[in-house]
């Protein structure tokens, strides 16, 4: 008895054949980058817990030139995650009525980038020191 | 009936997703470049002293667990996921790993903001 061969169609590259898997992937992609920051974040919080010589030691990795391109490369990554994050959440919502109207879904990812540069001019104002 | 673990995982991509789309473009220009190239920022910004002291109060230990782990519960969700989309039959083992990962990370962090102190 031979063991079966059940035929896998071959998936390699189905997405670069249309922008709009091409897209995603670049999105799913943004996940990587994410994971990667998480952890410089973390190792920045072990550091801290080392003490100050330690603490300045990250700090100067950080200014690594490649460290520097990573978190460009990072920041449009997440910048896009972040983008379409609130362009596809009208879909996950149940639909909302005003005035008997259905309120538009583009309306609703306004609402939601709005509250990406609020929340972005907070924080970069309180690390500034306002 | 075997409850399914799967609205567990995806609250916290949920979570993440919200926080990082918030908060991740921001925090990856400051952290990563702003304050790295000493540009639109006194370098004072993340000196040890102040960041010391954000990691001692209760307010900023929150936000730091809160920002490292749930970034990390939403890009594993979302790497795991797409395993599948690259053609690999992810099974168990990947997902303890991805999700172990992020778990391990979450506790970490946790242990490390309780001996930096108050």
């Amino acid at each position: 008895m031979s063991a079966r061969k059940p035929y896998v169609r071959p998936m390699g590259g189905w997405w670069r054949r249309n922008p709009f898997f091409m897209r995603y992937m670049v999105r799913e992609a943004s996940a990587v980058f994410l994971a990667v920051y998480a952890v410089i974040l973390l190792a920045g919080v072990y550091r801290l817990s080392q003490g100050a010589a330690a603490y300045e030691a990250w700090l100067a990795a950080l200014r690594n030139p490649l460290a520097i391109v990573f978190h460009g490369i990072a920041l449009l990554a997440v910048a896009y995650h972040a983008y379409t994050w609130w362009k596809v959440m009208p879909k996950t919502l149940p639909m909302l009525h005003v005035g008997g109207r259905r309120i538009p879904e583009i309306t609703l990812s306004a609402v939601g980038w709005a509250a990406w540069l609020a929340a972005s001019l907070i924080v970069y104002a309180l690390v500034r020191g306002l | 009936m075997k409850r399914a673990n799967e609205p567990v995982f995806w609250s916290l991509f949920g979570a993440g997703g919200v926080v990082s789309a918030l908060l991740g473009p921001v925090l990856i220009l400051i952290t990563g470049i702003v304050v790295p190239t000493g540009t639109g920022m006194p370098p004072e910004a993340m000196a040890y002293p102040r960041v010391l002291a954000l990691a001692q109060s209760w307010c900023g230990k929150a936000a730091l667990l809160a920002v490292i782990s749930l970034f990390l519960w939403h890009a594993v969700h979302r790497i795991y996921h797409s395993l599948h989309d690259l053609g690999i039959h992810a099974g168990a083992g990947a997902a303890a790993v991805c999700y172990g990962f992020a778990l391990v990370a979450t506790l970490a962090t946790a242990y490390l903001l309780i001996i930096i102190g108050f």
